[in-house]
């Protein structure tokens, strides 16, 4: 594989200026195999703008040190810089204060936290926990998990033909024992959207806590958490522009306080004898250990980078390119999408007849084009489509018509080599 | 394209349509499966021993071409071998697709396996080449456990 820069020159007359967005991101203007790199995995994970790459940069330059505790200058620089991301996204998910904002690895890590504390604490021998059957498995194993420790049993929402929930059938499911829901915003592996609002106010008519998997959602759309009115909501920042290794926990402060800490160490303490420990206040009391500074300051640059987008704009643009993508594939008569609720956000998930989706996706690799091929980490969605694997192309808002274009060539060329 | 040309070679494209000894065997010595999860390749390696002598081999399954092609190809070659020369084509298959083989006089010994040798371009895809080699290692040594490659 070869990589050299170049500069694309993309021409899409809209609302939206795709074209000026693009300049923002450098690895959109290299090439991959000699062709320029048509980037469709952002389900998977989002490229960065320079702005984020510089704070990551200009952190390690100018203000790296431990946070909290410090009295020395820039251990205050560096603490300032980490809770600064913090307020911005207390803002950005409209959170009721920063206390309910937890910083954690990732969206993966965000629902272990949520599995193993609040299942310590409230779910027990003969309770019920809900998810559906449209789940990446980061939000199926740990509460498969937590439900053999405690003897509780996990059940699952159905989905249709379409890749949606059915909703009469979820809340069937949901009683007494049922302690707690959790399902995704948006599917990775169907990009449907499902009717979260709804899914919300069904399990609070029996008092149970909801926790909706946002990594999908939060690259296409904004999300208020007084709106959603959930009782926990994570997602990552790699996959809405900023640093690996950094997501949120947004949790309800009542049901954060009454949960027991997920890990032990520095920073979650107040005061530590060999007698007895006290805890620290939200919400460094599930912050164990030196956080990940450099990523969080990463983090806040991308909030700042997507607070200046307008977003009602992105996600039309997004629902045409959709469109323009769903309509361009399924008019290859060979090609079929796996996915196909009215409400879906940037991702299709599709098979080309009598080709396995690892063909497809190394004849469109040479061609510069990636999309991600397998189960998506979602192998139930696989076995109820009765598809082994399929090939997904992603969209975020720097994606473009031509590239979908790009895409259709490649898939005739898949056609052509495998006749 | 040429790096794909020789990924996708004729032969490989057709052991993947029209696959040899692609059925069950019912009075199969021994069957093991062989599943790489992450892909979906998922098949199943018959084998029937005569003494030394590897009588009859067949496969069931599916996945990608690369996988198909090898598993057919690895059938066609096998049948009839002893175990210590299906042995020795399991490792000279190995070192192709996984680059290890030296010139091209080598290549040209290895007959229909050197259609594969274009996988070693492509890094991710030598699990696919290799699994039905592998299960059919482990049916040589009657061996239960499911083969994965990844």
């Amino acid at each position: 594989m070869s990589i050299a820069t170049d500069i694309a020159t993309p021409a899409v007359a809209s609302k939206f200026d795709v074209a000026r967005i693009r300049k923002d991101f450098p690895i959109l203007h290299t090439k991959v195999h000699g062709k320029p790199l048509v980037y469709l995995d952002n389900a998977a994970t989002s490229q960065k703008p320079q702005s984020v790459i510089d704070a990551l940069a200009r952190y390690y330059k100018e203000q790296n040190s431990n946070v909290h505790r410090g009295v020395h200058f820039l251990s205050g620089f560096a603490t300032e810089a980490y809770e600064e991301t913090r307020k911005k996204i207390t803002r950005y998910i409209n959170a009721a204060s920063e206390r309910e904002v937890i910083f954690v690895r990732g969206t993966t890590e965000g629902v272990n936290l949520v599995a193993q504390s609040f299942g310590k604490k409230f779910i027990g021998k003969g309770d019920e926990a809900v998810i559906s059957a449209l789940e990446h498995h980061s939000n199926i194993v740990p509460w498969q998990m937590v439900c053999d420790e405690r003897g509780a049993t996990l059940r699952v929402a159905p989905i249709n033909d379409d890749g949606e929930i059915i909703v009469e059938e979820y809340a069937k499911l949901l009683n007494a024992k049922t302690k707690i829901v959790a399902f995704a915003h948006v599917s990775n592996a169907l990009g449907t959207v499902n009717p979260v609002k709804e899914m919300i106010a069904l399990a609070h008519d029996h008092g149970i806590p909801v926790l909706i998997d946002g990594a999908q959602a939060l690259p296409h759309m904004r999300v208020d958490m007084q709106d959603l009115d959930c009782d926990f909501y994570t997602f990552s920042s790699h996959k809405m522009f900023g640093p690996t290794g950094v997501g949120v926990l947004y949790g309800k402060e009542k049901l954060l306080n009454a949960m027991p800490p997920y890990q032990g160490g520095g920073d979650m303490i107040r005061s530590v004898t060999f007698e007895k420990t006290t805890y620290n206040d939200l919400p460094y009391k599930f912050e164990a250990g030196t956080p990940n500074i450099a990523d969080v300051v990463g983090f806040g640059a991308a909030i700042d980078y997507l607070n200046n987008l307008d977003f009602p704009a992105i996600e039309s643009y997004e629902h045409d390119l959709l469109a323009y993508a769903t309509e361009v594939l399924t008019s290859n008569k060979r090609v079929r999408i796996i996915g196909t609720s009215k409400h879906k956000a940037g991702v299709i998930s599709f098979v080309v007849d009598g080709v396995h989706a690892h063909d497809v996706g190394t004849i469109v690799d040479s061609e510069g084009i990636a999309v991600r091929t397998g189960h998506h980490c979602a192998m139930p969605v696989m076995e109820r489509f009765k598809v082994a694997a399929t090939a997904r192309a992603s969209f975020a808002f720097y994606n473009t018509k031509e590239e979908v274009d790009a895409l259709a060539r490649g898939i005739n060329k898949v056609i052509e080599v495998f006749g | 394209m040429s790096e794909l040309k020789t990924l996708y070679q004729e032969m490989i494209l057709d052991h993947n349509k029209n696959p040899r000894n692609f059925r069950a065997m019912e009075d199969a010595d021994r069957s093991v499966e062989g599943y790489n999860p992450l892909c979906g390749d998922h098949y199943t390696v018959y084998m029937k021993m005569d003494g030394e002598m590897v009588k009859d081999i067949s496969f069931t399954g599916a996945g990608c071409a690369i996988s198909k092609a090898s598993a057919s190809v690895m059938s066609a070659m096998v049948k009839g071998k002893t175990r210590a020369q299906a042995e020795k084509l399991f490792e000279q298959f190995h070192q192709l697709v996984t680059g290890e083989v030296g010139g091209e006089n080598h290549i040209e010994e290895l007959g229909k396996l050197a259609a594969f040798s274009g996988v070693s371009e492509f890094p991710a895809r030598v699990k696919c080449a290799i699994l039905a080699w592998h299960t059919m290692k482990s049916a040589l040594e009657a061996k239960a456990e499911t083969v994965t490659t990844e």
